[in-house]
């Protein structure tokens, strides 16, 4: 999923303060998975902001909606009854919603109520992890299922660096090295010689650094 | 024991405090309360095991934002106690309507006298036009 943390209230209050009609828009799919933008965090900012305007004796309204998912135009659409009697809207869906939302409504100021942070999944609850950078060309075959690019520090594809100590690595003492971790399960898979094959210098123009991305599956584009 | 507790506190039964949600805390200062407690068992004595220490989590989260929203997080609070300590049950409604006496009104309460009521100098304007 992709996992966001709540941007602090004062931001938010910051960008909305001289609006009077607000709408909270959360999302039901990775924000509400992560407890950060689904309608029950849409009702705590909603609840935190009315306070807020009440406490400065000013009348304004904040209304509270939850799309099925921001990230698709036909949800995105089907706000419109929603969105339209408002003056401005806070998304706490992730950067992606926020955009399909401000690109729905051109006429709408929509803002950030999130800063959404990586792709990953959670340990447990309350804490989630990074599992993957979106690549474009995944190597998780040949490293035992766990990622280096995401896992690794300096995206090292031969690793581990000189960093990694008992396990550990250089940049935190709570970081697990990931190729300590490819390693150690090389060896439960009975694979270790898999080790010596050197993967190739990566294409990283099917990542980030190729440009924004577009994905077309043909068989169902019109 | 036939103990007495201050008269303005009134009494929500919950079958837990971790049934208290934040929401319910957020919501009684948005329709005007002066100030929230929740009292619940014993630390470790919870029947559901860890519904105190969510409702302890819950007041700590509640106390962030009212404080960055200008209500003041001191206004809610959490206690823990026996069922059979009831002297403990009257003193800490005294101790947090003494705290809510001294913090005053919930804000929100003044600001929107404040507003509904028109500031002198605008009273004579007008009485002038």
């Amino acid at each position: 999923m992709i996992v966001a943390n709540g941007k602090p209230l004062e931001e938010i209050i910051e960008v909305v303060k001289d609006h009077r009609k607000i709408l909270v828009a959360g999302c039901n799919e990775c924000v509400t998975v992560c407890e950060v933008g689904g309608s029950k965090e849409v009702g705590i900012l909603a609840s935190a902001l009315r306070l807020h305007f009440l406490n400065q004796g000013i009348d304004a309204q904040v209304g509270e909606t939850t799309l099925q998912r921001q990230c698709d135009r036909e949800y995105v659409v089907g706000a419109r009854e929603e969105v339209e009697p408002h003056d401005i809207v806070v998304s706490i869906a992730c950067g992606v919603g926020c955009q399909f939302m401000a690109e729905e409504y051109d006429t709408m100021p929509v803002v950030p109520g999130v800063n959404t942070s990586f792709m990953g999944g959670a340990l447990e609850r309350g804490i989630w992890s990074e599992r993957c950078q979106g690549c474009g060309a995944c190597v998780l075959a040949t490293t035992a299922g766990i990622c280096p690019v995401s896992r690794c520090a300096k995206r090292v594809l031969n690793g581990p660096c000189g960093g990694s100590t008992k396990g550990k690595c250089e940049i935190s003492k709570d970081l697990d090295c990931a190729w300590q971790l490819i390693v150690d399960r090389l060896k439960s898979l009975g694979r270790l010689e898999d080790y010596e094959t050197l993967a190739p210098i990566k294409d990283w123009t099917t990542d980030r650094a190729g440009g924004p991305r577009t994905r077309v599956k043909e068989e169902v584009a019109s | 024991m036939r103990l007495n507790y201050p008269v303005h506190v009134r009494i929500i039964r919950v079958p837990c405090t971790g049934k208290v949600d934040i929401l319910h805390i957020l919501r009684a200062f948005e329709k005007g309360a002066d100030g929230v407690y929740l009292v619940g068992c014993m630390e470790g004595s919870c029947f559901y095991e860890q519904g105190n220490f969510k409702a302890r989590k819950r007041v700590e989260h509640a106390q962030r934002l009212l404080e960055q929203v200008g209500t003041g997080g001191e206004r809610v609070q959490m206690y823990n106690l026996t069922s059979g300590e009831a002297p403990k049950f009257a003193q800490y409604a005294r101790e947090m309507s003494e705290r809510i006496m001294a913090l005053g009104p919930n804000p929100a309460k003044l600001a929107g006298a404040a507003s509904a009521a028109p500031a002198k100098g605008q009273a004579a304007e007008r009485g002038a036009a």
